[in-house]
């Protein structure tokens, strides 16, 4: 940067929040430079990772962070077990996604493959909630709800509890190994395998009646490919959150590079309040400073913030790639202040804005309700509604019309004209049906279908099985004269003799 | 911006450099983890794998095998006999089953029809068109109007031992060269072929000797075509009185039959296709809609 630049920075500083946020986050590089400024071709090109020794910690956020991990891991391992009674002819799995039938099971809807549609509607809510967090405060989906995140609290907790806290943990490491350190690393890797492996083995339990694959599971007869993907979901689970953790957010997970394009400066982001904290002054140096009527700031540079963090990050270098904003550096900033009698949340949900604001002597300002996060809330809501119509006002008997692409038409022996369909019935409902099938649009025409010899007046009967659908080749044959090129609309409706209002579909007969 | 802790130091002073530097454009090293150097090796390693498991190094006059000695010939063979075994069931009943079992029993009607769909498409739409329709020359299946009959034995029959194939056992009947061999006049030719489209209701030129043709028709045609033109199924003679013209209905077209005679030809498919994929054929055939009970 230019000192021009720096001046013109000066002279607007608002206008250049952005530019001045993009300095700041290159201010700490997530990477540890080597020599800095030193352009050496020895430097390597591959770096060992920074084994990270989260220490634990109290709070707010830690208790926000356990009660995500209870509730997500609870239903994660549970619903499968959770029953929904249908009837006699639908599975009482709650949630289930059935391969072998084509069928998804939730409480109660049933979806179809045809309505795949549902899955879209969801993956639009779960991308604009995901947009909608990051508008009002970063990353709280990596912070609180990933599985990435979850499951590495979790490791790091058996970690904690096997091989000890940090400095323990650190100390031991540092020494060479003993019975007790084996022991206790092994007890660590049981655990953290036992974990993996109900993570598989609750897996293939959504995709099978889980009272019964479990058994079968216990007794080896099971389906090979429940045992492969147990296993390969154990291996999964066991190398990415015990061994890659935070290296997954940085160097495999793309939402990252994604959030860091979608946020913008009125966002809440985990930030060290710096207008707050500098210059850092350890106690007693804080104390010499005012006696000279020094500046001193809150920081006394315990490093707490450094020793809780997850992933290894000094969040006092400001918004940082590596920084899941998971919020526990908060708790640790939190409980020192509260000893040293400052007051608490020198780290804290706030944006630079507010930073630069308070630096000029104005009033912090917060803006939850803004065009952006409006219209996630818009989005969000239309999606919904639309869904809820759909699902709403679905009907359990569908049919759908496709004319024969070729012939278009059959002259038969009499001169007459026959038009042919394949009409597809759906029944969802978990009883046997039987439809009669009418067209209207040709008032002289004989309706036929294959296979079937039931008749109600003209009108033909058709058998569909419960939660089936069922297509059937149509001959509709014209006893009038159809004028040559003609395209007569037609409609067929299907109506069940039980009773019931009718549906239709329409399609056309072709003249020669 | 003095009362920010901004840095002075640019992104490449802080991290540092590879040493490249292009117009004054300067690499940032951002070291990769070592752990990616040994994915890479354990790609190369897991490479090697392919090497004596399947076959891959060229001999003398063949190759090797490989452990698990898996060719995709004999894979292709091992998922085709997959499939039969699970069509098993299925076609055992299809075998075994009358028509009218097969048409009001679902699960057969549509087994039978999507292996019908299929043998047609491979063996039948190149002359018979992939809906049926026919052409020219080549009957039209999904029509009321049968040569050698619309029931579902007769129709497996036909395709079994074909038409003038060859097959012994195969219809036989054709329409012999009148004019070539001399068996009727020029002008007797063109008199009959003015009475015959009036067989089926088209309206005669005037002008045209009705009578004279009426009578050549009884003497040389009406053996085959009966007496009054409706054809014989045994013969393969078609049906003169209906709607449906196998050529077509105008004097030079009926004419050029009558001159030279006609005999397309059905293959026998009794050697090349099993019994189940002909009597799957024979349905799916039959409920094109033209099928006869």
């Amino acid at each position: 940067m230019s000192t021009g630049d720096n001046a013109a920075l000066a002279m607007q500083p608002q206008q250049h929040l952005l530019a001045a946020l993009v300095d700041d986050a290159a201010r700490v590089p997530l990477i540890p430079s080597f020599e800095a400024n030193q352009p050496d071709d020895d430097q390597p090109l591959y770096a060992s990772r920074k084994k990270v020794y989260p220490q634990r910690v109290t709070g707010t956020f830690r208790r926000v962070k356990w009660a995500v991990l209870f509730v997500t891991l609870g239903i994660y391992y549970l619903l499968p077990f959770a029953r929904w009674y249908r009837g006699p002819n639908a599975p009482a799995q709650a949630v289930l996604i059935d391969f072998p039938n084509r069928r998804f099971y939730f409480f109660f809807i049933e979806i179809w493959p045809q309505e795949f549609y549902y899955l879209t509607g969801l993956l639009i809510l779960a991308a604009m909630g995901l947009f909608l967090m990051n508008a009002v405060a970063g990353r709280v989906w990596c912070g609180y709800l990933c599985p990435q995140t979850v499951w590495t609290d979790l490791f790091q907790t058996i970690e904690r509890w096997t091989e000890g806290d940090r400095r323990e943990h650190l100390q031991r490491d540092r020494q060479p190994w003993t019975l007790e350190r084996l022991a206790r690393s092994a007890t660590k890797h049981f655990l953290w395998l036992m974990v993996a492996w109900w993570t598989g083995g609750a897996w293939v339990l959504y995709f099978a009646d889980a009272p019964t694959l479990v058994r079968d599971l216990a007794t080896f007869q099971a389906p090979l490919i429940a045992y492969v993907f147990i296993g390969l979901l154990t291996f999964t689970t066991y190398t990415l959150a015990g061994w890659m953790r935070e290296q997954v957010c940085v160097y495999m997970c793309p939402w990252p590079r994604i959030q860091a394009a979608l946020t913008d400066e009125y966002a809440l982001n985990v930030t060290y309040r710096y207008d707050r904290g500098e210059p850092r002054a350890s106690l007693k140096k804080a104390a010499a400073l005012h006696e000279h009527r020094l500046p001193a700031g809150d920081c006394i540079d315990c490093l707490q913030c450094v020793y809780v963090c997850p992933t290894g990050v000094d969040i006092r270098g400001g918004p940082n790639l590596g920084c899941i904003q998971c919020g526990l550096c908060i708790d640790a900033c939190d409980a020192v202040m509260e000893k040293i009698g400052r007051p608490t949340r020198l780290i804290a949900y706030d944006t630079d804005i507010n930073i630069k604001r308070r630096q000029h002597g104005q009033i912090s300002s917060y803006s939850i309700i803004r065009a952006r996060t409006l219209l996630y809330v818009v989005i969000i809501g239309l999606v919904v509604a639309v869904m809820t119509y759909a699902l709403a006002t679905r009907r359990n008997d569908a049919v759908s019309v496709l004319h024969d692409r070729n012939p278009l038409f059959v002259r038969l022996s009499d001169g007459s004209l026959r038009n042919a369909y394949a009409v597809r019935i759906i029944n969802k409902s978990l009883e046997e049906k039987v439809f009669e099938l009418s067209m209207t649009g040709l008032p002289d025409a004989d309706l036929d279908v294959i296979g079937s010899s039931t008749f109600s007046g003209a009108n033909p009967l058709i058998e569909v099985g419960p939660d089936q659908s069922r297509e059937v080749r149509v001959l509709v044959t014209a006893r009038e004269r159809i004028p040559a090129g003609a395209s007569i609309p037609i409609n067929f409706s299907i109506v069940p003799i039980s009773g019931g209002t009718a549906v239709s579909a329409g399609d056309h007969f072709f003249g020669p | 911006m003095a009362e920010t802790k901004q840095s002075d130091q640019t992104p490449a002073a802080k991290v540092g450099t590879t040493g490249h530097e292009w117009d004054g454009i300067q690499e940032l090293n951002t070291p990769l983890p070592r752990w990616w150097l040994w994915l890479f090796y354990a790609t190369i390693v897991w490479s090697l794998g392919y090497w004596v498991v399947y076959p891959a190094w060229p001999l003398v006059s063949s190759y090797s095998d490989g452990l698990f000695n898996w060719h995709t010939r004999s894979a292709v063979a091992a998922q085709l006999a997959a499939l039969q075994a699970q069509r098993g069931p299925m076609t055992t009943r299809l075998n075994s089953a009358s028509l009218q079992e097969i048409e009001t029993t679902p699960e057969l009607l549509d087994f039978a029809r999507a292996l019908g769909r299929s043998a047609f498409a491979d063996n039948c739409a190149p002359c018979h068109g992939s809906g049926g329709a026919g052409a020219k020359g080549y009957p039209n299946l999904d029509d009321n109007d049968w040569l050698w009959g619309g029931k579902l034995d007769e129709i497996a029959q036909t395709i079994r031992h074909g038409a003038r194939a060859g097959d012994d056992d195969g219809h036989q009947g054709s329409m012999p060269a009148f004019g070539r061999d001399g068996m009727l006049k020029a002008d007797e030719i063109s008199t009959v072929a003015d009475y015959v489209p009036t067989l089926s209701g088209l309206k005669p030129d005037a002008g045209d000797d009705l009578a004279r043709g009426a009578k050549i028709f009884a003497d040389n045609c009406a053996v085959c075509h009966g007496p009054d033109g409706k054809g014989n199924r045994e013969l393969g003679a078609p049906n003169l009185t209906d709607q449906i013209w196998l050529y077509a209905p105008d004097k030079k077209t009926i004419m050029e039959g009558i001159i030279n005679g006609r005999g397309g030809i059905m293959p026998a498919w009794g050697g090349k296709l099993d019994d189940v994929t002909i009597k799957a054929l024979a349905v799916y055939v039959h409920t094109f809609g033209g099928g006869e009970q």
